[in-house]
């Protein structure tokens, strides 16, 4: 069902939030995909219970009595946080992280915590300590990552919105493997308090649904200025559901010249070409763009986000909370036992990279070049954005592909996020939708707005959806 | 010219400190928690300070204030823009596996201070947090952490290598001691950690063109071991470079039980630190409006005090060094000096309130003696209640016990007598019970008066007011 639907039954008191909660348990309990990690029955009934007694306070907040998943990277009070890693298998935090607490004071419900790749840091959902998440689609194939879960839990059908973290493509590239709508904001939209860091100037959290309008309500919800985080906008409050209808006209979208020798599978570009045809069918206006700078920005990506990494991650040391290798004879032992045992391969591998390149020697040759090519990748986008409104281009150069097959290539499954990094660099918001179906596969494509313009994409994506059926195609 | 009265077997010391300062805010650096030493272990201690996954810093107001001023008191640069790093580094009580400091663009760059009529250049001042507290000697089987302390507000000052001698280096943090107590900036308590300083020293001959290697001595914690240990580090390196070996560059730990410098890491083992920018905090812009702000609310500087004192209450020089030495000190007189004599005040501060100060090795906001019941005291003197010599008397009573000098006086019976019928039958009395030495004074052993001044004074335990004792008797033996 999606997210305005399941909305308006309880709004229309149709069913009540413990009805709803009761349902997606039991989608949850009977989930072979592995999508979640830990689901919260008691809980969710008792929250349920607080909405449908206090039914005048939540019927109309963005999210009224509706069941929701929160990827487990979201810190959440007294309730098992564990991004996806044996090192915080058993962490209970004893805090609610901003997004979680905007939630539920929205009039969501968490039923469960969604299955990522170890840390957010991945693209197929296979370095999750919990296993890999099948997709939804073709359960050989995986959903993306590293909202992997989050995605599949909305493609699946087994609650209508869910929230993600984006720091280099994380919601929008399984929002188009998986075929769902996935929205990365501006940086700092969102507030980060309580959710676990991976790389601080890039990850940003946000929503999932089936569709733009899910999408915009979930967003009312998560976005708020906060001042526990130093990097929260003070932006001008918006209302991005009522927004949705908002004419914004006729726009001037970007497309990127000689995208197709960026290595996009066919199938993939052909879903684009269909939906410029629709973007001008809409009356929107295509201006060929030159981003030849896109491509480097992979190469930015991969020295700053392992630099951020191997500096937020050092806090896992078995010291005070979390795993703890056993019977070390001193403290140093204790430090190398607990993180060798308590990391999987992919996140030390990026420690291990994060750490060379911020070392005395290195950081001039990678960290500062690094934010130099990002820098020089977000003025392009600033100069792009003054003769065109949005820029559009395939999320994804491939459809979701097979488990297992890319571990032995690093360099393969880290090009990926070609498409998707550029935005998380210069901290501009993107949105990927379903734009096509190839192979029995969803396909998606995505926009990507200037900073603070959420409403704006997620607008055109919502008069797009008006006229096409892409989301609405279930597995 | 190299100043050559510094010259310790003709070589020149040089020598550099970082000063540690915590500074005084209401909360950590970062944090809401309690910025505050001495409660209990980990009760002031907030999520960020635990290093909790996913919590972020957000900059304490407060602390940036107490840079500015620091940077305003030393006529330094106060950034226009500052930021702050990560220096990553493992230990149990550094929480987050990393600290939060400034390294490039720190709050205070290029000040100077006074000390003695040299300029001394610093280099620069920047805001990082303390790290927790590990004790290894609470139990037998195991270490434990005590995070009160993680996220406290440190200002780090950073001399340049422009001092020449030990004493020199203990003036120099004397100074830095001083402006930091006058402005609110820092208790400066170093025996409790909220100052402490690491000494950068080297040697080298007066006419050598370069700085000789330099040997950093971490975590000194009093003025008397910052100057016994620089001492010990300039033989040190003396005898290395005179029995044609090299001074290493390292870092090295003074023990105070054996008066004594030890290595503790070498060049080689030194922690590659990985600063970058912590992208948890945007860059901070500092804004004139602020420093106005900061510069309008500063209390009075040293120098500023001294000055003043001398022309409103007639001091001189050195009086009014001795007595702005320390803000509490100046404080103390200016509160003695709203009820009663500025001199005389001045006078007993600087003699007998130091002195006592000094044989008991406490500071005066320890003592028992405050601005109340000394200003009494002083009163007393002023109008002839008691002499000079009764008010030391009454003075290291009130030191035992903090009463109030009326109150002593009274049950201690000390007043002075100056009834001129009491005295005159006091000494009417000594000279009839002491006819022989009379007759003595009277043919001439003029000597003899001091004698019958003892007498009265004997008799009246002290009491007796000297000039009416001897008008008295001067009448009474001329008769």
């Amino acid at each position: 069902m999606n997210f305005k639907d399941q909305r308006e039954k309880f709004r229309s008191k149709a069913i009540s939030a413990k009805e709803a909660v009761k349902e997606a348990m039991q989608k949850i309990k009977n989930d072979n995909l592995n999508i979640f990690i830990n689901d919260f029955e008691t809980q969710a009934l008792k929250q349920a219970d607080y909405i449908d007694n206090n039914f005048e306070k939540f019927k109309n907040t963005p999210l009224s009595g509706v069941p929701i998943a929160h990827k487990d990277i979201f810190c959440t009070n007294g309730l098992k946080t564990t991004c996806g890693s044996k090192m915080l298998e058993n962490f209970v935090p004893p805090y609610d992280s901003t997004v979680i607490k905007n939630c539920n004071e929205a009039g969501s419900i968490m039923v469960a915590k969604t299955n990522m790749d170890e840390f957010a840091m991945g693209s197929s959902n296979e370095t999750s300590y919990f296993g890999a998440v099948s997709n939804p689609w073709n359960s050989d194939l995986v959903p993306g990552g590293s909202s992997g879960g989050a995605a599949a839990c909305v493609a699946a059908d087994i609650t209508s919105i869910s929230t993600g973290t984006d720091t280099g493509g994380s919601i929008r590239q399984p929002a188009a493997l998986c075929g769902v709508t996935g929205l990365k904001p501006t940086y700092g939209l969102v507030s980060r308090w309580g959710m676990i860091a991976f790389c601080s100037s890039m990850d940003q959290a946000g929503p999932f649904s089936r569709d733009a309008f899910g999408c915009a309500a979930l967003l009312d919800a998560m976005a708020s200025y906060d001042e526990k985080d130093s990097t929260c906008s003070k932006r001008i409050e918006k209302n991005f559901e009522s927004l949705l209808t908002e004419n914004f006209g006729s726009l001037k979208i970007g497309v990127i010249k000689n995208i197709d020798s960026l290595g996009i599978n066919t199938d993939v570009m052909q879903s684009y070409e269909t939906s410029k045809s629709v973007l001008t069918g809409l009356g929107h206006k295509l201006k060929e763009v030159d981003f030849s700078e896109l491509s480097s920005g992979i190469c930015s990506y991969y020295v700053i986000a392992p630099a951020e990494c191997s500096s937020n991650l050092s806090r896992f040391d078995g010291v005070k909370y979390g795993y703890r290798a056993s019977n070390q004879k001193d403290i140093s032992n204790l430090y190398m036992e607990t993180r060798s045992e308590g990391f999987g391969d992919e996140v030390k591998k990026r420690i291990l990279i994060g750490t060379h390149v911020l070392s005395a020697g290195f950081y001039d040759a990678y960290y500062l070049q690094a934010q130099k090519v990002r820098r020089m990748i977000k003025n392009k986008f600033e100069s792009i954005f003054k003769d065109v409104d949005l820029i559009f281009m395939p999320t994804t150069l491939d459809q979701a592909f097979e488990k297992n097959r890319k571990d032995s290539d690093p360099n393969r499954m880290y090009k990926e996020d070609l498409l998707t990094i550029p935005a998380n660099l210069a901290g501009l918001p993107a949105i990927s939708f379903p734009n096509g179906f190839k192979n029995s596969l969803p396909v998606g494509g995505q926009f990507v707005g200037n900073y603070f313009s959420e409403d704006l994409l997620l607008a055109t994506t919502h008069k797009i959806q008006e006229v096409t059926d892409w989301h609405k195609m279930t597995p | 010219m190299a100043q050559n009265d510094t010259l310790i077997k003709g070589w020149q010391p040089v020598i550099g400190l970082e000063v540690h300062v915590q500074l005084m805010t209401n909360t950590k650096l970062f944090s809401p928690a309690k910025n505050k030493f001495g409660e209990d272990a980990n009760t002031l201690v907030d999520l960020i300070d635990m290093g909790l996954p996913g919590v972020l810093p957000v900059l304490n107001e407060g602390a940036m204030r107490q840079g500015i001023k620091f940077g305003l008191a030393t006529s330094a640069k106060i950034a226009k823009t500052m930021i702050f790093d990560r220096k990553n580094y493992f230990y149990p009580d550094l929480p987050k596996g990393y600290q939060i400091t400034q390294l490039h663009f720190p709050i205070v760059k290029d000040g100077v201070v006074d000390v003695n009529g040299k300029e001394v250049r610093i280099h620069q001042a920047h805001l990082e947090e303390d790290a927790g507290k590990s004790m290894h000697d609470k139990y037998d089987d195991r270490s434990v952490i005590d995070l009160n302390r993680s996220g406290v507000p440190l200002l780090e000052i950073v001399s340049e290598p422009d001092l020449r001698s030990a004493s020199e280096a203990v003036d120099y943090l004397k100074k830095i001691h001083q402006i930091i107590t006058y402005l609110d900036i820092s208790d400066g308590n170093m025996s409790q950690g909220s100052m402490r300083c690491d000494a950068n020293i080297s040697i080298m001959r007066p006419d050598a063109d370069e700085f000789g290697t330099r040997a950093e001595i971490k975590n000194i914690n009093s003025f008397k071991f910052v100057e016994k240990a620089i001492n010990f580090e300039i033989k040190r390196q003396i005898k290395i470079l005179e029995n044609g070996n090299k001074v290493e560059q390292e870092t090295r730990l003074y023990d105070a039980v054996k008066d004594e410098t030890r290595s503790m890491r070498t060049k080689e083992f030194a922690n590659d630190y990985r600063y970058f920018p912590c992208p948890d905090l945007v860059p901070t812009n500092i804004s004139d409006e602020l420093i106005e702000d900061v510069r309008k609310n500063m209390d009075e500087l040293p120098e500023e005090k001294e000055s003043r004192f001398r022309s409103q209450y007639n001091l001189d020089e050195y009086e009014a060094k001795v007595l702005c030495a320390e803000k509490i000190t100046a404080k103390f007189y200016e509160e003695v000096c709203e009820v009663t004599d500025p001199i005389l005040s001045a006078k007993w501060i600087i003699g007998e309130i130091n002195a006592l100060l000094n044989k008991h090795d406490v500071s005066l906001a320890e003592s028992k003696i405050n601005s109340k019941n000394f200003a009494g005291l002083i009163m007393k003197i002023k109008d002839g209640t008691i002499s000079g010599k009764i008010a030391k008397e009454v003075l290291e009573e009130m030191w035992q016990t903090g009463s109030d000098s009326q109150e002593i006086i009274k049950s201690k019976g000390l007043e002075q007598i100056s009834d001129e019928s009491e005295l005159e039958s006091i000494a009417q009395s000594i000279l009839d019970n002491n006819p022989s030495q009379v007759e003595a004074f009277k043919s001439g052993k003029d000597k003899l008066f001091g004698f019958f001044v003892g007498q009265v004074m004997k008799e009246t335990q002290g009491k007796a007011n000297p000039g009416a004792v001897n008008a008295i008797l001067k009448r009474l033996l001329s008769n």
